[in-house]
């Protein structure tokens, strides 16, 4: 079994790192590493995560680190993952290594995800890791196609007329062998994910919800328990997919099973600063109850691929 | 300038790993988080969830150097062994 004191105790994130307080990408990147050990290639897309890593000539990422552009995640897995077979054929490494691309939302619902589609219906080898912030954090918190319905950002002053788009689904969609959601609050289930992804040959797709205090406007000592509430609201739903099966996790599954009350999505939305505007209007209550929709949308849409909730 | 520039071997892009690569981050600190050994029981919950790899597995000992303190080690602590106490000098 998998247990807090289980987890290895070697750091290869390491403290002292550009990144904000309470910084859920920092903490993501600090467990990934625990599950998938020091044989990892990191590609890093422009994001957040191209700051956190700290500034030349020094780094906090104690594993090889290529920096990349924007839209490019899943082709310099590609690349990547080629490059490794060809220098184990000629008997230059023994084991290749682990290939991780971490990539804000941005860089994945928007920008990213025509290279990601291609590399993943090339069967390419490698971990897609989405942290998922909901916004473009790294130029001054802009909208996405991840930031939720009713979420202010700089460029949705007034709320987010549109819902996200459910990327996790269409990554099922492509037929990769292994999809799963990660949170920070659950984080034996994240480590475990990350185990399975690193022991499955072929495209993994892995996503984080990822509260950034400074973007979403709560208390850097939060990042965790707005995690949870996100989790306990449904408003991030924890399943994994693998063999065409989907299987809820951690609090989702006993949320769907019946065992634990979903808690409100206001309670959620009240934890942050960034739903004020819409709230504090008389469609605010709308708006609530949209998403509380949404959530039930989703849950139903999983559940479709759930052969025993059928 | 010609000289100095023609000293340099080569000119590399690559960052070594370190930490502090932001320096003492310590010195971000408006709260600082302080153990109350006698409330601790080591569960472990505050070492997985500090996001700067501040906290000594063994012994849950905060390295002051680089913790930011952003709090979420006291949030989390399930028997508040954990206070944040206000820095007094800046
Ligand atoms: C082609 C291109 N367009 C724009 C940018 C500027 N840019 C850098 S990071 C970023 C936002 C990234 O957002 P996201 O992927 O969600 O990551 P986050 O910053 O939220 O961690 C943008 C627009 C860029 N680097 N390249
Ligand atoms: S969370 Fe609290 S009780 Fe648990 S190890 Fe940390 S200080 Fe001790
Ligand atoms: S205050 Fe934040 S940075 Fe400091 S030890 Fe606690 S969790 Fe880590
Ligand atoms: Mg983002």
């Amino acid at each position: 079994m998998v247990t807090l004191k289980s987890l290895p105790e070697e750091e290869l994130f390491l403290a002292g790192s550009t990144a904000c307080h309470g910084c859920p990408s920092s903490l993501a990147l600090r467990i990934a590493f625990k599950a998938l050990g020091s044989n990892v290639l990191l590609i890093v897309v422009a994001s957040c995560t191209s700051v956190l890593q700290g500034s030349y000539p020094f780094s906090a990422i104690n594993v090889p680190l290529l920096n990349m552009a924007f839209a490019t995640g899943g082709a310099s897995a590609s690349g990547a993952v080629a490059g490794y077979k060809a220098l184990k054929k000629r008997g230059e490494i023994e084991e290749e290594p682990t290939v991780l691309v971490w990539a804000g939302d941005g860089g994945t619902y928007d920008i990213g995800i025509q290279s990601l589609s291609g590399a993943a219906e090339r069967e390419t080898n490698f971990i897609y890791f989405c942290y998922n912030n909901e916004m473009y954090s790294n130029t001054g918190t802009q909208r996405s196609g991840a930031t939720p319905l009713g979420a202010w950002t700089t460029t949705t002053p007034a709320g987010k007329p549109q819902h996200r788009k459910d990327i996790a689904q269409i990554m099922i969609a492509h037929g990769i062998p292994y999809v799963a959601t990660v949170s920070l609050a659950y984080p034996l289930d994240f480590f475990q994910k990350m185990q399975k992804a690193k022991s499955i040959v072929g495209t993994k797709y892995i996503e984080l919800l990822a509260p950034c205090p400074p973007g979403w406007k709560f208390p850097s000592s939060k990042t965790i328990e707005v995690s949870r509430l996100a989790v306990q609201s449904g408003m991030w739903l924890l399943y994994e997919h693998e063999n065409g099966e989907t299987r809820f996790t951690a609090a989702t599954k006993k949320i769907i099973e019946g065992k634990v009350r979903k808690r409100p999505v206001k309670e959620y939305l009240d934890m942050q600063g960034r739903f004020k505007p819409v709230l504090e209007k008389p469609e605010g209550k709308e708006a609530e109850e949209l998403l509380e929709r949404k959530v039930t949308e989703s849950i139903k849409r999983l559940k479709g691929w759930v052969p025993e909730y059928i | 300038m010609a000289d100095d520039i023609e000293s340099i071997e080569y000119v590399t892009s690559l960052s070594r790993p370190a930490k502090g690569c932001a320096g003492n981050t310590g010195e971000w600190r408006v709260f600082k988080p302080v153990k109350d050994d006698s409330k601790c029981n080591n569960c472990l919950i505050c070492w997985i969830y500090c996001p700067e790899a501040c906290i000594s597995k063994e012994g849950i000992n905060i390295d002051y150097q680089y913790c930011k303190g952003c709090g979420m080690c006291a949030e989390e602590c399930p028997t508040k062994a954990i206070e944040m106490i206000k820095e007094d000098k800046f």
